[in-house]
């Protein structure tokens, strides 16, 4: 049976709704790949099998009532940000170690309301805070794809590298994910899998544990573009319980899968050709206008100058809000409680022992950019800064209707290389935090493989709610690539 | 107006003069808290009104509530403020137990209301002007419970996130009295508008003082913070030992540090909490959980044409549409329900006769008994029907004070009690003329008496009312018995 866990899911849905096989069939091929996989992967922090064949049953009992939603029986992943009633949520930290959330996250709640199944909870950066998964207190994942000739493990990228080598290596039909300043579209990268950050308010974020407030959007990891908008247009909802979240109509997204793209104007941004790009990476990008020009589409250079202080600013807003946000961790209510002799002692044993090294690095400059003093010179400034980000792309798309840039600037890495070096780690979001700031939606999709056989991934960003579009840009460039990224199983 | 003098603190070197303003803390009006929807309740089992938002769960976010809001800007709008269309919430960011975020949600650089005034009274009833600086929405905390176990705190969440306003002042104040007289002003407001119920013992109005003390006409002073005084005797308490403090120490040539301070009520005292060194960097930033705010102007009009009559206004309408005193005016506007009551059962009737009534016998009875003028065992319509047989002269306003008495004790309508008990005064002449006949016969001295010393007719009038129990109309008897002796 495990060539079921090999379907799309659009796949997968047709063989459930043509009764070829049942959603518990369908789980139960991917409760064993699981068991089989995740000892090598470590995707999942937490398989819940009982739980996923239980919910399998009802939902294959609803589709013989003529009561199917839109992903009924769909076997999926869900990244441990998200709290799950009843289930562990711990986004990969300790301090959470052992925190069993009474209540649900819209994103998920959504899932489920239109049929799907949870397989488990899937693994993590501390709090979302990396990329390339290795701050989870619950180990690295491995990335499923390995270099050719090569048994070194690589990174699947973060911080849904759970999410991303979990979708890559067929433990899930699709994941749920968050991207904060790329944690969506650089995994998706780093594992030829499609990944889409929605504009930012489209994903309800009530539920979901809080990196960057201001930053954070949902969005899925999937095989494929279509995958991705079917999981989308799920998951996305306006949401009274979440103030941020936009009251505005979800089309289906799926709808614009395959649409034609003549004569959209696609932006080239001569300000994402940084120094030091791999000249593969350059190729992939020109292969990539190629494909979008023999579809009808008319290629623009456009400018986007602020884009090198997006970084720095980035690693100011961030951590300032992260800093905020991670207070409420302080062993009094829930999760990690450390003794001490007094408040003050409890306080400190307890988010010592309970938040990880660069946990810590972030709270702690973030506490240091809002500190009075520094709030003018490092916040305030960097608030600025995000204002010109969004002005540039508002300028530029006054011209085109998308841009195309690579995801990131490197294909995926060995897992302990850049550990050592935040600021190397941090050069990983370089294309993809503008669209955070900005607010916009970016979807990266794989275009290829270098020259030692890693997928690369290509980034298409958008006007504000014009994810529809990309999709039909991105299906575009699927059909183009003629890639069909799948890893050699290792594992 | 009279020439008030000025408060003084009497130093070694000559008078100070205190500078005062005020931070008032009033709990909304309102069934749920400003960003969860839980409920607000005083009383409750402790953490029994608490939602997962309230207790900083993970990934739980805050809403505003609407109706909060809109009592904000009621208040800004009673105040003669400015109301801000568009105000921003930030987050002040501390660590303690009962502040379950590790933040308070406030309102730090753009506020809701802007810039006020409050006309406020003194006792005296001359008047004075504090200006409003701003009104802010934030959370409440929750409580620390120290003393439930020898080594442990307890924590209550249930005041954690019910919305207070914030009401800044700015330092116009010169007196104890004066500072006690805006508190008891603007509570009154507040209670007027409906957006705070003003309850000080269950800490729903409370108040932070700036005190600052000068030489008359020098600068501005450093300024200490009195944190959380809840009375308005307190306040001045508070005020007079913190200014004494002050004195002393500048006149022993030091200076004073700007810090907040504690009052300890039992020993009347105030103390350190912390100074401007150790004070905390609360990191206030937009809180990105939270849009900007922003009010519909026509919403805003809504709510201003909803406004009640506010205090200033009824106190002239009471003068002149019902010819009060200031001074009843002054009582009954102190509270609106007392002012209402009044207007109901002044409906068609001798007015001054009511106020009376309201103001002296009810009021004292009330006041007794620590009840509110809408908690009267006697409704206002039984006032009416009491004045209105004084009016008819059915009883004397003698024995309307009896009658009163009565119907306080709930022994029913004015009338009922009248008839059941036979105080119907006697304006019978034939009745009272053989009363004063009798009484002329058997006193044949006196009678002849008055006629050289008519105020002697007093002991006639008492005898007759005497005769018949009180009840004897005293303009009829008056007239009978000038006729019958001659005067």
């Amino acid at each position: 049976m495990s060539d079921l866990t090999q379907l799309t899911l659009k796949g997968a849905l047709e063989g459930l709704s043509a009764g070829t096989f049942s959603s518990h069939e369908l789980t139960e091929a991917f409760v064993a790949a699981i068991e089989a996989a995740n000892p090598a992967l470590n995707a999942y922090v937490l398989a819940t099998p009982e739980k996923a064949l239980a919910a399998a049953k009802a939902s294959d009992a609803r589709r013989a009532k003529g009561e199917a939603g839109p992903l009924e029986g769909a076997p999926l992943g869900i990244k441990d940000l998200f709290c799950t009633e009843g289930v562990r949520t711990t986004a990969g930290s300790k301090i959470l170690g052992s925190f069993v959330p009474p209540y649900e996250s819209t994103v998920t709640a959504n899932l489920w309301r239109d049929g799907a199944v949870m397989l488990g909870k899937l693994n993590m950066d501390e709090f979302a805070m990396g990329s390339s998964n290795e701050t989870s207190y619950f180990g690295p994942v491995a990335n499923p794809w390995r270099a050719k000739n090569s048994n070194q493990t690589l990174t699947p990228g973060g911080s849904s590298g759970g999410s991303a080598s979990a979708v890559a290596a067929d433990l899930c039909l699709a994941a749920t994910a968050s991207d904060t300043g790329g944690s969506i579209r650089q995994p998706a990268a780093f594992t030829g899998t499609v990944g889409i950050k929605p504009t930012y308010g489209r994903c309800s974020r009530f539920g979901m544990v809080a990196f960057a407030s201001s930053l954070d959007q949902a969005g899925p990891i999937a095989k494929t573009v279509e995958d991705a908008a079917l999981m989308l247009t799920s998951m996305a909802s306006h949401d009274a319980k979440d103030s941020t979240s936009l009251d505005i109509e979800i089309p289906d997204f799926a709808s614009f899968v395959g649409a034609s793209v003549k004569g959209m104007k696609i932006g080239v941004p001569e300000d994402y050709r940084i120094d030091g790009l791999p000249a593969e990476i350059a190729k992939l990008w020109d292969e990539g206008v190629a494909w979008l020009k023999a579809a009808g589409c008319e290629i623009k250079s456009v400018r986007l100058p602020h884009t090198r202080y997006a970084l720095p600013a980035y690693y100011i807003i961030a951590p300032a809000e992260a800093s905020s946000n991670l207070a409420r961790y302080d062993g009094m209510r829930f999760g990690l409680r450390e003794d001490g002799g007094s408040l003050s002692e409890v306080y400190e044993a307890s988010r010592a022992s309970g938040f990880g090294p660069e946990v810590k690095r972030r709270i702690l400059i973030g506490a240091y950019v809002l500190s009075a003093g520094y709030y003018d010179a490092y916040y305030v400034r960097a608030l600025k800064v995000r204002r010109r980000i969004a002005e540039d792309f508002t300028q530029a798309f006054a011209d085109v209707d998308a841009i195309l840039t690579p995801t990131t600037p490197s294909a995926a890495f060995p897992v302990g290389e850049k550990q050592s070096d935040p600021v190397a780690m941090y050069l990983n979001d370089i294309f993809t935090v503008t669209t955070n700031l900005a607010g916009l939606p970016g979807l990266s999709l794989p275009g290829g493989v270098d020259q030692r056989g890693l997928p690369l991934g290509l980034q298409l960003i958008g006007r504000p709610l014009e994810e529809g579009r990309l999709f039909s840009l991105a299906s575009v460039m699927e059909k183009a690539s003629d890639f069909r990224p799948r890893p050699e199983r290792w594992w | 107006m009279t020439t008030r003098a000025p408060f003084r603190i009497q130093g070694r070197t000559g008078e100070w003069e205190v500078v005062l303003g005020l931070e008032v803390h009033a709990q909304v009006a309102s069934k749920a808290k400003l960003f969860s929807g839980a409920g607000v309740g005083f009383g409750a089992e402790p953490n029994s009104q608490v939602s997962l938002i309230d207790a900083g769960f993970p990934g739980m976010l805050p809403v505003i509530n609407r109706h909060c809001v809109e009592q904000a800007v009621r208040a800004g709008l009673g105040l003669r403020a400015k109301i801000n269309l568009t105000s921003h919430f930030d987050r002040k960011n501390y660590f303690y137990p009962d502040l379950p975020q590790g933040y308070q949600i406030s309102q730090f650089k753009d506020p809701i209301v802007g810039e006020g005034v409050l006309t406020v009274e003194r006792n005296d009833g001359s008047t004075f002007e504090v200006r409003i600086e701003r009104i802010h929405l934030e959370q409440d905390a929750g409580k620390s419970l120290h003393d439930m176990d020898p080594n442990l705190t307890y924590v209550d969440l249930n005041r954690a996130g019910v919305a207070l306003m914030e009401i800044v002042s700015h330092p116009d104040m010169r007196s104890p009295e004066d500072a006690a007289a805006y508190v008891k002003t603007l509570r009154q407001l507040v209670r007027y508008l409906g957006v705070c119920d003003g309850d000080m013992e269950k800490g729903n109005l409370r108040a932070d003082v700036n005190v600052s003390v000068r030489k008359p006409g020098a600068p501005l002073g450093t300024r200490c913070e009195i944190k959380n005084v809840n009375s308005m005797r307190f306040i001045q308490a508070a005020i007079v030992y913190e200014a004494t403090r002050q004195v002393e120490i500048l006149e022993d040539g030091g200076s004073i540090d700007q810090e907040t301070r504690l009052f300890d009520s039992h020993k009347v005292e105030t103390r350190s909490m912390r100074s401007k060194e150790d004070a905390h960097d609360y990191r206030y930033f937009p809180d990105p959980d939270l849009l900007p705010l922003v009010l519909d102007p026509a919403w805003v009009k809504d709510i201003e044409a909803s406004l009640p009559e506010l205090p200033d206004a009824k106190r002239a309408r009471l003068q002149s549409q019902y010819g009060l005193s200031a001074y009843d005016a002054g009582v009954l506007i102190a509270d609106a329900a007392r002012a209402d009551y009044f207007e109901a059962a002044a409906k068609g009737r001798d007015a001054k006769l009511v106020a009376n009534y309201v103001c002296n016998e009810l009021l004292s009875k009330l006041s007794a008994q620590d009840l509110e003028f809408d908690q009267s065992p006697i409704p206002a319509e039984d006032i009416a029907g009491l004045v209105s047989l004084i009016e008819t002269s059915v009883i004397s306003s003698k024995i309307a004070k009896a009658v009163f008495e009565r119907m306080w004790a709930g022994e029913g309508k004015p009338a009922e009690i009248v008839e059941r008990e036979g105080l119907t005064q006697v304006s019978d002449v034939g009745a009272l003329e053989s009363a004063i006949d009798a009484l002329i016969a058997a006193n044949p001295d006196k009678a002849a008496a008055v006629k050289d010393k008519p105020q002697a007719i007093g002991w006639f009038v008492g005898q007759v009312m005497k005769a018949t129990g009180g009840k004897a109309n005293p303009a009829a008897l008056n007239d009978l018995l000038k006729a019958k002796l001659g005067l």
